[in-house]
C-alpha cells in the first residue's frame, strides 16, 4: 500500500495538473489585449463562414455583363471583378475555403504528426532514428514546394491542396511532439505510472500526451495561420480551390491581371488573407505566452 | 573538425536516401498509368510504349527506384516532356536568376531585420518595440504574392518608377536589371526580415543581460560600443544557421514572387511544369531544392562551428 500511494498521488497529478495550467493559461490569455482582439476578430471569421448566405448581398458566382470591373459603390460595396461578379460575395463566400483549408490541413498534420512523434520520442533507439530521418527528409523540401509536387501531382482541387498542405506541414508537428516527449518521458509521474504496471500506450496516451499539449496547441495554431496562406498561395497557382467557386487566392490570381483599371479586385481578399493570418498569429504569440510565461 | 564533419555526412547520407524516396514515390501518386497522363493529350500508342519501356514501368517499384537513382546519380534527372531538354539542363538555365533575386531578398532582409532587432531589444517596452514587434508581425501576416500586386500598383502603375514585370540579365544591363528586382527582392525579403528581427532581438535580450556586457558597462563603454561591439557580435552567431534555414522559405517566396512579376527563374520553371504536366520537370525541381538545402544546412554547421570555438570540442 505504501507503494502504491505516491504512484497513485502522482497519477492523479498527472491528471489533474494540466487542467489547472488551462485554466491558469486561459486566465493569463485574457490579460493579453492583443491575443484577445485576434481570438474576436477569428470568431467573426468563423461566423461569416457560416452565415456567408446570409451575409452575402450577391451569389458569388453570378455574373452580370453589365456590370464588369465596376468601382467600389452603394450596390456594390466592394467592386464588381471581370465577369461582373460582387466581390464583396466572393470575399464572403472565400472565407469558407480559407478557414476550411487552415483547419482541415492542420487536422491532418496534427492526426500524422502527434502520433509520429509520440512514438519517436517514447520508443527511442532504432525507431527514432528512423522516423528522424524521415522528418529530416520531409524537412528538407521547402514547405510551398513540397505542397506544390503534391497537388500536382495529386491534382488541382481544393481537397488535394488542403492533404498537400497538411501533409507538408506533418514534420513539424512529428519534431516538436518527439523533442517535448524526450522532456516529459523522463519525470517522475511517468517514472511512478510505469512503475505501477502501465502499458506503454497507456502511458502515452494518459500521461504524456496532456503534458505536451500546451507547446502543440500553439503550433497549430501558428500552422493555420501558414496553412490558410498556403492555400492562398496554391489558389493563386490555379492548384487549390478551381473556379467559379470563390476563394481569396483565386481571386488574387485573376486581379493581378486588371491592377492598372480594377485595384479594387486585389484590395480586398488580399486584406482578408492578410487580417485572418494576422489575428491567428497574434492569438498563437498570446497562446505561447500563456502556457508558458518564461519565454516572454 | 573533421570528426564533426564526417558525423555530419553520416547523418545526411540517410536523409538523402529518403529524399530520392520521397520524390520518387510523388509519381505513384498518378492516377492510373503514368506513361499515358506523361504521354500528352494525343496518348499515341507508340509514345505510350516508348515511356512504359523508357521509365521501366513494366518492373517492380524496387528496380524503378534502382533504375531512377542511378540515373540521378549521373546528373540525368529525366527530360522534359514539353522541351524534350535534359531536366538538369533547363534547372542550370534558370537557377542563376533565383540566385541572384534570394541574395538580393537576403541583403534586404539583413538590412531590415537586424537594426530592427537591435533597436527592439534596446529599447524594450518602447514605443521603438512595439514598432518593430508590430512590423514582424505584419511581415509573417502578408502573403508575398498580394504585396507584389500592391507594390505593382503603386510603384509601376501610380508612379510609373519601376517596371511590373520582365527580367534583364545582369550583364546586359545592370541598372534596367536592379530596377526589375528590386520590388521583388523587396516582397521576398519582407518576410524574412520579420523573422530575422524576431530571433535578433531574442538573441539580444539574451546576450545585453549576460555578465560580461554589465563588466563592458561597469568599465564605463559608451552604450554604443557595448551594444553594437560587445552585445551583437556574439548574438549574430545563431543567424548563420538561421539564414540557411530560411533558404527554403526563399525558394518558396520565389515560386510565387516569379509568377506576380514574370521573371523566368526556378520558380516560374516549376509552375510552368506543373502545367503542363512536365513530372520529370517538378521532380527534378524538388530533388535539387532539397539538396541545395541539405548542403547549405551542413555549410551553416560547419560556418557555426568555426565562428564558435566551443563546439569544436
Amino acid at each position: 500500500m505504501a507503494a502504491v500511494l505516491p504512484v497513485a498521488r502522482a497519477d492523479a497529478a498527472a491528471s489533474t495538473a494540466p487542467a489547472g495550467a488551462w485554466r491558469r493559461a486561459w486566465r493569463r490569455l485574457r490579460r493579453r489585449r492583443g491575443a484577445m482582439v485576434g481570438l474576436v476578430v477569428v470568431v467573426a471569421f468563423i461566423a461569416m463562414a457560416i452565415l456567408a448566405p446570409w451575409l452575402a448581398p450577391f451569389d458569388p458566382i453570378e455574373t452580370s455583363w453589365s456590370a464588369i470591373r465596376q468601382a467600389p459603390s452603394a450596390e456594390h460595396w466592394f467592386g464588381t471583378d471581370d465577369i461582373g461578379r460582387d466581390v464583396l460575395s466572393r470575399v464572403v463566400w472565400g472565407t469558407r475555403a480559407s478557414l476550411m483549408a487552415g483547419v482541415v490541413s492542420v487536422s491532418i498534420s496534427l492526426a500524422l504528426g502527434v502520433p509520429i512523434g509520440l512514438a519517436a520520442g517514447f520508443a527511442g533507439g532504432f525507431v527514432d532514428a528512423l522516423i528522424s530521418r524521415i522528418t529530416d527528409a520531409f524537412l528538407a523540401c521547402p514547405f510551398l514546394i513540397l505542397a506544390i509536387a503534391l497537388a500536382a501531382f495529386l491534382g488541382p482541387n481544393l481537397t488535394n491542396a488542403m492533404i498537400a498542405i497538411g501533409v507538408s506541414a506533418t514534420p513539424i508537428f512529428v519534431r516538436l511532439t518527439r523533442g517535448q516527449v524526450i522532456n516529459v518521458k523522463v519525470e517522475d509521474y511517468i517514472e511512478a505510472a510505469r512503475a505501477l504496471g502501465n502499458p506503454p500506450f497507456r502511458i502515452a496516451w494518459r500521461h504524456v500526451l496532456p503534458n505536451i499539449l500546451a507547446p502543440v496547441l500553439v503550433q497549430a495554431t501558428l500552422a493555420t495561420a501558414a496553412a490558410i496562406i498556403a492555400e492562398a498561395s496554391l489558389s493563386f497557382l490555379g492548384l487549390g480551390q478551381q473556379p467559379p467557386a470563390p476563394s481569396w487566392g483565386s481571386m488574387l490570381n485573376v486581379a493581378k491581371n486588371y491592377v492598372d483599371n480594377a485595384p479594387w479586385m486585389a484590395i480586398w481578399p488580399g486584406l482578408a488573407i492578410f487580417v485572418l493570418v494576422l489575428a491567428f498569429n497574434v492569438l498563437g504569440d498570446g497562446l505561447r505566452d500563456a502556457l508558458d510565461p518564461r519565454q516572454r | 573538425m573533421l570528426e564533426f564533419l564526417i558525423k555530419r555526412i553520416a547523418t545526411i547520407v540517410p536523409t538523402l536516401v529518403f529524399v530520392s524516396m520521397l520524390i520518387f514515390g510523388l509519381q505513384q501518386l498518378l492516377p492510373g498509368d503514368p506513361a499515358v497522363i506523361l504521354a500528352g493529350e494525343e496518348r499515341d500508342a507508340n509514345v505510350v510504349a516508348y515511356l512504359h519501356q523508357k521509365l521501366h514501368l513494366d518492373d517492380p517499384l524496387p528496380v524503378r527506384y534502382a533504375y531512377w537513382v542511378g540515373g540521378v546519380l549521373q546528373g540525368d534527372l529525366g527530360e522534359s516532356v514539353r522541351t524534350q531538354q535534359p531536366v538538369l539542363d533547363l534547372v542550370v538555365q534558370k537557377l542563376p536568376v533565383t540566385v541572384e533575386l534570394a541574395l538580393l531578398a537576403f541583403a534586404i532582409a539583413l538590412a531590415i531585420g537586424i537594426p530592427a532587432g537591435i533597436v527592439s531589444a534596446v529599447g524594450r517596452g518602447t514605443v521603438w518595440d512595439a514598432a518593430a514587434n508590430a512590423f514582424a508581425l505584419w511581415g509573417l501576416s502578408t502573403p508575398n504574392f498580394w504585396l507584389g500586386i500592391l507594390l505593382i500598383l503603386l510603384f509601376s502603375v501610380q508612379l510609373g518608377w519601376l517596371p511590373a514585370s520582365g527580367y534583364v540579365s545582369p550583364f546586359v544591363d545592370l541598372r534596367a536589371n536592379l530596377a526589375a528586382m528590386i520590388m521583388p527582392a523587396f516582397v521576398l525579403g519582407n518576410a524574412i526580415a520579420a523573422v530575422l528581427m524576431r530571433h535578433t532581438r531574442s538573441a539580444m535580450l539574451q546576450v545585453l543581460n549576460a555578465d560580461y556586457v554589465r563588466t563592458a558597462r561597469a568599465k564605463g563603454l559608451s552604450e554604443r560600443v557595448v551594444v553594437l561591439k560587445h552585445s551583437l557580435r556574439n548574438a549574430l552567431t545563431p543567424i548563420i544557421t538561421l539564414g540557411a534555414l530560411e533558404f527554403g522559405t526563399l525558394l518558396s517566396g520565389a515560386v510565387l514572387t516569379e509568377q506576380v512579376f514574370t521573371i523566368p527563374g526556378f520558380g516560374k520553371l516549376i509552375v510552368d511544369a506543373v502545367f503542363n504536366r512536365d513530372y520529370a520537370v517538378v521532380q527534378g525541381v524538388v530533388l535539387v531544392t532539397a539538396s541545395a538545402y541539405i548542403a547549405l544546412n551542413l555549410l551553416a554547421d560547419l560556418a557555426y562551428v568555426a565562428v564558435n570555438p566551443r563546439l569544436r570540442h
